[in-house]
């Protein structure tokens, strides 16, 4: 990366719809899916004389939300007017907050397992609330006699997080957006749906370049482009690589710095992997922000925001450090585990408790329970095997008596037949192998393979493979490591 | 006909009593309607089957005994910005032609719970902008004194149906003095209540920082019976105020002791016409001769309030409206016009970039749709407000007249500590005749003169008839009062109706029928 020739600088804004039961400035429902213009009344579909009356617990969901973000609540903030026209947007403005965010000066601490960045703090300029605009299924060349439009999303509570612009690769904006979501999710406060539009992002990115005439001065900014239509995490990953790229040819060729034209805004086409320049709406250009006479000014006293702080409950970062620290696993696993979610975490947990062993117990539920998971798309609430059962099964495991593959084959008879372990155990045919039966076939192997005995006897101790392989064709029940264990210590002992 | 010269308070007793029907009233005032709408204009809608089906519904429920509600069976008349579930709701407006409201608006449903009988629709200046009613996009209401003279506005139909005896009372609307001037100029009494008072909630809005609903009535009795009814906190407006409602029907009878009336003598200084200010002056002596202290206070930054007015008001009002573009309801400009303008202009674009530069539809149809949805005062209004709104003029404009706003409210506080009520003309003069502000909307704005700083300070303010001019034009006499002291005002303009005779004079038609 830092081979480049320019640095890339990459500020976010991200859109997150939150979970409330209700709109923002009106009693409906934001249900996701309904039939078109179901989840309407007079407020959110901006009939003359209707009224907005704040939704408080959006409010106090916002304030959840900075919070987390390490974000100062006022308290005092007031809402404002945005206005232009567009279809989707009946009222001929949107309610959102200009001068007086409810929330600033935040930040958020990224980190990547794979180390490709040292862990950063991604500063927040600051979180807003406002009130979405409908659907519009609306094109706009074609004319008006057939546009569509669905106001369902009217009014649903958007909370505004913008960046500072402080990442300097696609991959820490990737980062960025995985924890914001994280986070959000942890809170309950958004389910971070891109699909369903729950969660937005729009980039802002240019690049520095070294200046060649002053060598230890700033370095030269190009003019910044603000990037639209990034569908998943992965779409903003691409998007910013290409634009990072398409950028430096254009700097090569116009040598344009910021401010010598117009900021640009160009929508990421998925399918062709490239931006495309978007019409700019000069119309856009003065929103003539005013305060909004309809609303009073939110008051939040300092101890209802302690209240909510109190409430936060253990975020992803403090809870992957308590994972390191309480069960001994790496960074890499914690934050694998915790990704995954809350639920997941306290299964992980209970597991770990139980079995006594942390790192065990990860590498089961990573390589066994996620692989399952995600195969049947499935969360952690639909696994079949509880912990208690799960732990039962690791003991078995970790006291020599079933190794991993056949411990793998009791679970997924656990899962599939709904056994306890020892029924699966049973079905599978796996009992315990008496120590004295199991030194009986070792030393008729040993009597039956001169060659293998001569190789290990000559240090090559890999060759009680294909004794342990005999074994297991005699008793499918044996221990390996215990074979293992036993044909070394009694091909030393031959002569 | 005798009947329709009774007060409301009267007629309400008759009703609870059973002496009358509000079947028999209603239609009483139907026909006075019928019979002299022809001249005055006064209605944008009058459904005769509605309204006497709504009074023989309340009739009935009274015969089973039911509880009426406060006004039990009176007919009310609505200035036609109050939306109402199924009712053509215009505003005046051509945008608003054929919009009929899905929800009724707060104080209608106070006043369908009342017992009221909603007789008609009061014609207004186009959503309420304007001072003479000459801004209805449908009709001209005429003064019942004088049909070659305005009514006022913009709740002209409002007061001129009062006068006429149409309607024994009547809401309307005041955002810098669309209540107190037409009652100044028809000669009722009209009250528009402290900021908050009554619900805003299905009020079409002009400019919703000073907007506010009122009632109008030939008494201060009759307009504390109306008051009580549509006074209330209202969970679905956000700046409502959360305060008990007196029961201003049982006090407005008693006289203030010791009351402190402050004469507001930079309403005296220029441009005032003789005859009001000599009624005003003789306004001041009846209250003395009441035992009131009257004295002399100063509102020093009264003479900013009209350019401050204009510049809140139509800087609200551009964003209010901007929702009427065709998109949603109301008027839309005609598709297939609009589709072959375009067609037209695309053929004879003589280069790409000419061509690029067309509107898109999307774009034409917003501007055809406000071009021709809307009068040219409603636009002057628009144009205004959103220029004193724009990036580079905001601080000049609308963040200096909040501040001088501010400056006003001061002022108030201030007098309001030397006097109960102030006290002074409602217009610079009495009504003007038809068509005189007709090239002139800056004189048209400076009529507002003495009413817009209640609005901008938020604090209520009554019209009372106090005098006539020359020509026998009525002349009101203007009181206003602190936040939420509406009772005051009642009860002061109240002694002074029992002192004087000037709120019982009806227009000629109206007194020489029997
Ligand atoms: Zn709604």
């Amino acid at each position: 990366m830092s081979e480049l020739p320019y640095k890339i600088v990459i500020g976010l804004e991200v859109h997150v719809q939150l979970a409330t039961q209700s709109k923002l400035f009106c009693r409906c429902s934001t249900q996701f899916g309904a039939p078109p213009n179901t989840q309407t009344c007079p407020v959110c579909s901006g009939m003359p004389g209707a009224l907005p009356v704040l939704n408080r617990e959006a409010y106090r969901m916002a304030v959840r939300a900075a919070l987390a973000l390490n974000c100062e609540i006022p308290e005092f903030t007031k809402w404002d007017r945005k206005q232009y026209y567009y279809p989707d947007l009946p009222k001929g403005y949107q309610i959102s907050q200009f001068d007086l965010p409810m929330s600033q000066h935040g930040h958020l601490a990224i980190s990547d397992p794979k180390n490709r960045f040292e862990p950063k703090r991604v500063g927040i300029i600051r979180a807003h609330l406002e009130e979405d605009a409908g659907k519009s299924m609306h094109d706009e060349q074609a004319g008006t006699a057939d546009s569509r439009i669905d106001l369902n999303r009217c009014g649903t509570p958007l909370l505004e997080i913008v960046s500072e612009p402080e990442m300097y690769s696609p991959e820490e904006a990737k980062a960025y957006l995985t924890e914001l979501k994280l986070l959000l999710t942890y809170l309950e406060v958004s389910d971070c749906n891109m699909q369903e539009g729950s969660l937005r992002v729009d980039a802002n990115v240019n690049l520095h370049i070294p200046d060649p005439e002053a060598a230890d001065g700033p370095p030269i900014a190009t003019p910044i482009v603000e990037v639209k239509n990034m569908n998943s995490f992965r779409a903003v990953e691409r998007a910013l690589h290409y634009e990072a790229d398409r950028q430096w040819e254009v700097w090569q060729e116009s040598h344009q710095r910021l401010g010598d034209v117009p900021k640009q805004t160009r929508g990421w086409d998925e399918n062709a992997e490239i931006t495309r320049g978007q019409r700019s709406k000069e119309e856009s250009s003065d929103y003539r922000y005013f305060p909004d006479p309809d609303l009073v000014p939110v008051v939040m006293s300092a101890k209802e925001t302690a209240e909510i702080r109190n409430q936060l409950g253990e975020l992803p970062a403090a809870l992957r450090k308590r994972l390191e620290e309480t069960y001994g696993i790496k960074p890499y696993d914690s934050d694998v585990l915790v990704n995954q979610g809350r639920a997941l975490v306290d299964y992980y947990i209970e597991l770990a408790e139980q079995c006594g062993d942390g790192k065990l117990a990860s590498n089961w539920v990573q390589q066994d329970v996620l692989r399952l998971l995600n195969e049947r798309e499935i969360s952690i609430d639909d696994y079949a095997v509880r912990p208690s059962a799960f732990a039962e099964l690791l003991a078995k495991v970790q006291d020599g008596k079933l190794d991993t593959s056949r411990g793998r084959e009791v679970l997924a008879e656990m899962i599939e037949a709904g056994l306890s372990v020892a029924d699966a155990m049973e079905k599978l045919g796996i009992a315990e192998v008496d120590d004295s039966e199991l030194v009986e076939l070792c030393q008729s192997l040993i009597a039956a393979n001169p060659k293998i005995v001569a190789d290990i006897q000559a240090g090559n101790l890999k060759a009680a493979g294909a004794l342990i392989g005999q074994a297991k064709k005699q008793n499918p029940n044996v221990n390996p490591s215990r074979v293992r264990e036993l044909c070394i210590e009694l091909s030393s002992e031959a002569s | 006909m005798s009947l329709l010269k009774k007060s409301a308070v009267e007629l309400v007793s008759l009703l609870r009593d059973g002496e009358l029907t509000s079947a028999d009233l209603t239609r009483a005032y139907l026909n006075q309607i019928e019979e002299h709408e022809g001249t005055i204009q006064a209605f944008l809608h009058v459904d005769r089957e509605a309204a006497l089906q709504q009074a023989e519904d309340l009739d009935r429920r009274r015969a089973a005994g039911e509880n009426m509600g406060p006004l039990g069976g009176l007919p009310v008349a609505v200035k036609d910005l109050l939306c109402t579930r199924g009712v053509t709701t215009t505003c005046a407006s051509r945008m608003l032609e054929n919009f009929r409201p899905p929800y009724d608006a707060t104080v209608i449903a106070r006043l369908k719970a009342a017992g009221a009988v909603l007789i008609g629709r009061t014609n207004m200046d186009e959503f309420a902008m304007g001072g003479s009613c000459e801004n209805s996009a449908f009709q001209t209401t005429k003064n019942p004194w004088d049909p070659e003279r305005i009514p006022g506005g913009s709740s002209g139909g409002a007061a001129a149906c009062v006068a006429a005896a149409m309607a024994p009372l009547s809401v309307g609307s005041d955002t810098g003095g669309s209540i107190r001037q037409p009652a100044a100029l028809c000669g009722v009494t009209g009250l528009k209540p402290t900021y908050g008072r009554v619900s805003r909630y299905g009020l079409v809005a002009f400019a919703s920082s000073l907007d506010q609903i009122g009632p109008l009535a030939a008494t201060a009795e009759d307009v504390a019976l109306l008051l009580e009814v549509l006074a209330g906190h209202d969970p679905l407006d956000s700046t409502s105020i959360d305060a008990p409602v007196p029961r201003y029907i049982e006090t407005v009878r008693q006289p203030l002791e010791g009351l402190r009336v402050g004469l507001v003598t930079d309403h005296l200084a220029e441009q005032l016409d003789p005859d009001v200010e000599a009624a005003v002056r003789e306004a001041v002596r009846v209250y003395e001769s009441l035992g009131a202290n009257v004295e002399e206070v100063s509102l020093p930054h009264s003479r900013y309030g009209i350019a401050t007015y204009y510049v809140i008001a139509p800087s609200e009002a551009s964003s209010n409206l901007a929702r009427y573009d065709g998109a949603h309801y109301g008027y839309r400009t005609d598709e297939s016009a609009l589709q072959a303008e375009l067609a037209a202009e695309r053929a004879a674009a003589q280069s790409e970039q000419e061509e690029a530069r067309l509107d898109t539809p999307l774009v034409r149809m917003y501007r055809k749709t406000r071009s021709e949805g809307f009068g040219a005062e409603v636009k002057r209004r628009i144009m205004l407000g959103t220029y004193a709104l724009s990036s580079g003029y905001y601080d000049a404009y609308y963040l200096k007249a909040l501040k001088v706003r501010r400056l006003i409210v001061e002022d108030y506080r201030a007098a309001f500590q030397k006097a109960d009520v102030l006290l002074g003309p409602v217009t610079p003069s009495p009504a003007m005749p038809l068509g005189h502000f007709k090239d002139d909307p800056l004189g048209m704005y400076l009529t507002d003169l003495f009413t817009v700083g209640a609005n901008l300070a938020g604090i209520a303010g009554i019209s009372l008839p106090c005098g006539q001019s020359r020509e026998g034009l009525p002349i009101g006499l203007h009181l206003q009062a602190p936040p939420l002291e509406e009772e005051r005002l009642l009860r002061a303009a109240h002694m002074f109706q029992t002192a004087t005779d000037w709120h019982r004079r009806r227009p000629d038609f109206v007194a020489s029928e029997d």
